[in-house]
């Protein structure tokens, strides 16, 4: 009888999500790799800027946890500015170690937080990367919200960041 | 001894009345929210910021945290051509370093010889004698500041009420590359019309004219500067009139100068 329960409610929830697909935001940032000798992984924020400039949404930040080197978090300049100087960290759900070399995927929920309270308008998502020894660089891909169509847009760093892709599926 | 003491004096004299120009230069401006420690070189030199001529004393230096409250300089080193100190900083928001001074300049004649002294009001009536001839006597109000926050800036308020001072519109703290900052100059705690505000761009050495900004403070004692790039810069602002508020003086000079960090983009 249990185990029948629990099969109904697997099924209604398929039946749910079958209805109403959730809308979501990915994101595929690549770290490239350097021909440096002194080679440190980079500190990344990504964020999603408002018309304004403002972070309407921190998305990700990525800085070496061991030791206290949150030191160095105001080198994410342009990120540090419009309000990570405003943010504690470390933060639950947002905050994690430095990435090595090579692709990586993020996935945001359109209904969960912290996309569930972005207000209908023109935003980009922003990705900014600064290297001990190394340089700094941000790349901006904007996008509208609410996701209508899919969608997706590339860009590319020259230097510190590598290909950036976002999805918007409604 | 006396001899000596006055000789000290007036071989001292020449350094402060020099119009060399006076900066605090801090290590950095801007410090993430767990804090740290910033090194401050004090110095009066031409070349910004070149410590190629004088230490600037710090006997009135104060610095006061984002709570109001004193903080105390640590390791204060003096070397012939800069002084300099560190500060811990623990508290979020900005911090205010200031070397401040209100002081009494006098010249005058005695047997035939040019003399001069300095010191505070109180210690006028010991400082010059009853029969200096040719007696010049003048109020000299001086503030030399900068700014360094950890985490968000915060609030900046007039402090003294007395002489030049800044109050600004933008934060010290938060000037970028290209973006134009406003910055309010009060005298005597008022806004001030008419000031003329000099900003230069550090490495003075490495350019053929220093290419001042000059600007001129509004009705409410307002100037809007465009920072054309990144980098650290020097503003200065000073005046004479006849306000002194010290009995039995006329004359006084006041002046303002700040150092200010614009950041990239």
């Amino acid at each position: 009888m249990i185990r029948m329960s629990r099969v109904a409610l697997v099924l209604a929830l398929a039946a749910c999500s079958g209805a109403a697909p959730a809308a979501d935001l990915s994101l595929s940032v690549e770290i490239p790799q350097l021909p440096v000798a002194e080679y440190h992984r980079p500190y990344v924020a990504i964020w999603i800027e408002g018309a304004d400039q403002s972070i309407a949404a921190n998305l990700a930040v990525w800085y070496q946890l061991r030791g206290d080197h949150t030191k160095w978090l105001p080198d994410l300049r342009q990120w540090w500015r419009r309000g990570g100087r405003d943010l504690k960290v470390p933060a639950d759900g947002l905050t994690g170690a430095t990435r090595p070399v090579g692709q990586h995927l993020l996935k945001f929920d359109a209904a969960q937080a912290p996309l569930a309270a972005l207000k209908p308008g023109q935003y980009a998502v922003v990705v900014e990367a600064v290297r001990e020894v190394g340089g700094r660089e941000a790349v901006r891909i904007p996008f509208e919200w609410p996701i209508k169509a899919a969608k997706r847009e590339t860009s590319k760093g020259s230097k510190e960041l590598g290909a950036v892709a976002l999805s918007l599926n409604p | 001894m006396k001899i000596l003491l006055v000789v000290a004096l007036t071989m001292l004299t020449p350094v402060i009345s020099q119009a060399a120009r006076p900066w605090l230069l801090p290590s950095q401006t801007v410090l993430a929210r767990s804090g740290g420690w910033v090194a401050v070189d004090a110095a009066m030199a031409d070349d910004l910021f070149s410590f190629n001529q004088g230490a600037m004393p710090l006997d009135s230096l104060a610095v006061v945290g984002p709570d109001g409250q004193p903080v105390a300089p640590q390791n204060l080193a003096k070397s012939r051509s800069r002084a300099s100190f560190d500060l811990e900083l623990r508290l979020a928001g900005t911090y205010r370093i200031a070397v401040a001074d209100d002081a009494v300049m006098a010249r005058w004649e005695e047997d035939g010889k040019p003399k001069r002294w300095r010191g505070t009001a109180a210690e006028m009536a010991t400082g010059i004698p009853a029969n200096a001839t040719k007696l010049e006597v003048e109020q000299t109000q001086r503030r030399v500041e900068t700014f360094v926050s950890v985490g968000s800036p915060s609030a900046l308020k007039a402090v003294s009420g007395s002489g030049i001072e800044l109050v600004p519109v933008q934060h010290p703290n938060d000037l970028y590359a290209h973006e134009t900052a406003k910055f309010r100059f009060l005298v005597d705690g008022k806004p001030a019309k008419d000031l003329e505000v000099e900003v230069i761009a550090g490495g003075t050495r490495y350019r053929d004219s220093p290419d001042p900004q000059t600007f001129k403070t509004n009705q409410d004692g307002e100037i809007a500067i465009t920072w054309p790039e990144a980098g650290m810069y020097w503003l200065e602002v000073s005046l004479e009139d006849e306000k002194a508020t010290v009995p039995g003086v006329k004359t006084r000079r006041a002046s303002y100068a700040a150092t200010f960090e614009v950041l990239t983009q």
